[in-house]
């Protein structure tokens, strides 16, 4: 039912192989250090993707839940707790602190939905600004340890202080995260979430709970968000409040919607093109936004499927194209 | 006391520029369902554009202000031609979209050309005198004298004018008024024009009181969007009232609660309200 | 199996649908009708569950339905269509009826996300079921389409077959036949009477008399929100108040 062609499998494959091997080929170690952010915000981007691609709701307090997984791995290793275990307690905290919030904010409709949870996103800001006794004010919390040491049966004991090491830590993640996603979304189950995107009344009326399907999705997305910003804090090794800001919510925007929007490769095509594409022009560093933002109106007008959606539209007018030629060979020869 | 009416005090001034701010997104939003959340980035356009006027230009602050608001108002054009008209018909998600790209390009846009340390004008009134008590300066008696003004001409703009009527039956129906050969697309830009003029206002008169930066739009912007839905979609009295209301909270919440989380209160209110009324303070019903 | 309790509906005082009560019994076709405006959208709206009646009571087997959810209501056997032809239209025909089957299934997160046995067996279930509504509809070949490249006789078709996924015992149709040409409109009407001939109850909402009055078994009529007439298709041809209410409503209005 939902099975892709071989060749874009292939394709698929190609590109974990390469990204597997990607250490043996990287020297300089702050191109090291932007591809492994890359993949980090990839992964926030899929979740994002989740909830606005294709659940349809504007939920605008992604950065807040990236930012309450990068603050909860910092707090609660600095006070003592295994990395392998606050990652996950981060990641629950931001399920639990989005439950009241998408109770409140799924409520109401249309606008109300991004405006209240943008509005979340700039609370949670100002208080990782101010709530100096736990946040560190605007200076953050920083000296954050790399995770400890884990065994693995047959590849032994791994040491994460390592940029090689912390890059296939993030790697896994952004692969267990694809996988979930693919999972979910491909499914009947994932149908449902482009059912309430698609069609409200409709879904309530085939019985769906349209509530609940957001509410799943929401939550869902702010766990990988969460996951996302714990990783976050151990790569970079400290957190400030712009890890929890609301430019970082309009910064994962930029990525999925230039990378495509609702396709699961667009958002992790996007968040790697573009922080790559920004350290590789350092000289238009100044006007970056300036570009991206004008970018991000004119393919939400001209392109609203962003750049995967390009491609899927120009594969299938070359497949129509090829079609008409048979069939005017065909009536030709006929 | 003296703490007490100085606070309201500075409330119904910071409250003046909120309402102005919610009116001219309250118009928008009502008009033209469009949620723009790059109004407040406008207003600091417009800031910046008085600042152009009066400190590199040296003009006056009047002259620059009008200028202010003349440029503001065909840049409110603009926006609505290229940004939002193309987006009619399209789902709402794509109108949020569109709206944060416009704020992000604004704010690149200061970024770029006025750097990002923060700019002010010379206060063209900087008199003070005392007054029941309190500290007022000239120019703060202004922004409430002036803010009052507009909303009393805007008032009869509304309710005295053709263009004002037409205005308003496109915000009650939008198809009947097209029906009855209303040029939707002309009032609209209007529409736009007047809230970004009226942005311009605020920030024009604010700029001798408050340093001009390129972040200063995102948070107010917020504001007026928290003060509409609070007031109702689309009500100018519930804009204004909002306005003051948001203004009196903030001044008095910062001067005895604690001003380091003063803009916490906007936005734990909005939450509170609509948690309770998800409508909206004042807001209809939905059938 | 299903009864309305004087029904009633104000919107902002003035009353939409007074006092309406009908029942609709096992295996047959019941109509609706009236003239525009006579409130058939809103009793539809309450009967389904989209509007909470101001008073009155709706009950389906005998169990009180009212004020419950739309997503709800199709738990107790009720499906709808709406009028305007409603369809997840960015999804395939495949994936429309496939989202009519979920609520029958356990296909939650945890099972999709885990893959369990229970995930394989309902999913396979939903697309067999797919499968048979396809070849009911005569839409087999077009599984895969999208909705834009469907005909409007086929989109009205679909529209029902999403209703019909979850095996609903009755069927609730919002103006199934509207804006199509006459001979679209017959192969609607035979689409009906074989998902009556399967055993489902159908209500049907209609201003197209000559449609209706081939195809119910019984009528209810509508005027200014409130019932005028109930009865056989023979019956409310020859009664006068309804006559009245079809001729002379333009007369009062």
């Amino acid at each position: 039912m939902f099975t892709k062609p071989i060749h874009i499998k292939l394709f698929f494959l190609a590109v974990l192989i390469a990204a597997l091997l990607l250490p043996l080929f990287i020297s300089d170690a702050y191109m090291f250090q932007v591809v492994i952010m890359s993949i980090l915000f990839a992964i926030a981007t899929c979740a994002m993707n989740l909830i606005i691609g294709f659940t349809g709701q504007a939920s605008l307090a992604h950065g807040a839940f990236f930012g309450i997984g990068a603050y909860g791995v910092a707090i609660l290793t600095k006070a003592g707790v295994s990395f392998w275990l606050a990652l996950p307690a981060a990641a629950v905290m931001a399920v639990l602190i989005g439950l009241p919030v998408g109770l409140i904010s799924l409520r109401t409709r249309g606008h109300y939905f991004a405006i209240v949870t943008l509005c979340f996103g700039v609370i949670m800001w100002i208080v990782a600004g101010n709530w100096i006794e736990l946040t560190g004010g605007e200076n953050g919390i920083f000296g954050i340890a790399p995770p400890g040491d884990i065994l693995v049966p047959l590849i032994g004991r791994i040491d994460f202080s390592s940029q090689a090491a912390q890059y296939y830590l993030a790697l896994a993640f952004l692969l267990l995260t694809l996988w979930a996603l693919y999972r979910i979304v491909y499914s009947v189950f994932g149908l449902t979430f482009m059912a309430v995107r698609n069609n409200e009344a409709l879904a309530d009326a085939v019985g769906i709970n349209t509530f609940t399907t957001k509410l799943i999705s929401f939550e869902a997305a702010n766990f990988i968000a969460a996951l996302a910003g714990g990783l976050y804090a151990i790569v970079i090794g400290a957190v400030s409040p712009s890890a929890a800001g609301y430019g970082l919510t309009f910064n994962f925007l930029i990525y999925l919607i230039l990378g495509g929007i609702a396709t699961l490769s667009g958002s992790v095509i996007g968040a790697f093109a573009i922080p790559i594409l920004m350290e590789s022009l350092q000289f238009l560093q100044d006007y970056q936004l300036l570009i991206f933002g004008a970018l991000l109106v004119v393919v939400i007008i001209y392109f609203p499927m962003g750049f995967v959606g390009g491609l899927r539209r120009l594969n299938q007018i070359i497949a129509d194209r090829r079609r008409r030629k048979k069939s005017e060979a065909v009536h030709v020869s006929g | 006391m003296e703490l007490f009416l100085q606070q309201v005090f500075n409330g119904i001034m910071f409250g003046s520029t909120y309402a102005i701010v919610a009116l001219g997104l309250t118009l928008v939003m009502g008009i033209l369902n469009i949620p723009n959340f790059a109004h407040g980035h406008l207003y600091m356009l417009g800031g910046y554009v008085t600042y152009f006027f009066f400190a590199t230009l040296g003009l006056g602050f009047w002259l620059s202000l009008l200028a202010s608001m003349i440029i503001l108002g065909m840049v409110g054009v603009v926006m609505e031609r290229v940004v939002f008209r193309p987006l009619t018909g399209q789902p709402p998600i794509n109108d949020f979209i569109a709206a944060i790209g416009s704020l992000v390009f604004l704010e690149a846009f200061a970024l770029a050309v006025w750097g990002p340390q923060g700019l002010r004008i010379t206060n063209p009134y900087p008199e003070t005198f005392q007054f029941l008590g309190i500290t007022m300066t000239v120019q703060r008696v202004l922004v409430i004298v002036a803010a009052a003004a507009l909303i009393v001409g805007l008032h009869f703009f509304m309710k005295k004018t053709v263009l004002g009527a037409t205005i308003e039956a496109v915000a009650q129906n939008r198809e009947g008024a097209m029906l009855t050969g209303i040029n939707v697309n002309r009032v609209s830009a209007i529409t736009f024009a007047i809230s970004t003029a009226t942005a311009a206002l605020a920030a024009s008169f604010l700029s001798p009181i408050f340093m001009l930066s390129p972040s200063m739009g995102a948070i107010l912007g917020m504001k007026a969007f928290i003060i509409v839905i609070l007031g109702g979609l689309g009500s100018i009295p519930g804009a204004i009232l909002g306005g003051y209301i948001l203004g009196l909270i903030e001044a008095l919440g910062g001067g005895y609660v604690s001003a380091a989380y003063k803009n916490v209160f906007a936005f734990g209110a909005l939450i509170l309200i609509l948690s309770i009324k998800p409508t909206g303070l004042f807001g209809k019903k939905e059938a | 199996m299903f009864l309305a309790k004087s029904l009633t509906k104000l919107f902002d005082g003035l009353a939409a649908v007074q006092d309406v009560s009908f029942e609709i019994k096992q295996g047959e076709i019941l109509a609706i009708i009236g003239p525009n405006g006579a409130g058939k959208s809103t009793l539809f709206n309450m009967m389904t569950g989209t509007f909470k009646p101001t008073s009155g009571l709706v009950f389906m087997d005998g169990h009180n339905i009212t004020g419950l959810k739309p997503y709800r209501i199709v738990t107790k056997g009720m499906a709808r269509t709406f009028q305007t032809t409603s369809l997840f239209d960015q999804l395939r025909v495949i994936d429309n009826l496939m989202i009519g089957y979920k609520w029958r299934t356990g296909l939650g997160f945890w099972n999709t996300l885990l893959h369990t046995p229970k995930w394989k067996a309902y999913q396979t279930e939903a697309f067999l079921r797919a499968m048979e509504i396809l070849e009911f509809l005569g839409l087999t070949d077009k599984s895969e389409f999208f909705i834009p490249a469907l005909s409007q006789e086929e989109q009205k078709r679909l529209a029902i077959g999403i209703a019909m996924m979850g095996k609903p015992r009755m069927l609730l149709l919002d103006e199934p036949t509207g804006g199509l040409i006459q001979e679209e409109t017959d192969r609607i009407t035979r689409l009906i009477q074989r998902i009556r001939d399967q055993g489902t109850t159908v209500c049907i909402i209609e201003h197209k008399m000559q449609m209706i009055m081939g195809l119910a078994d019984r009528i209810v009529v509508l005027n200014y929100g409130k019932k005028i007439a109930e009865g056989s298709p023979e019956e409310i041809k020859s009664n006068q108040a309804v006559i009245e209410a079809y001729l002379g409503g333009e007369v009062h209005a």
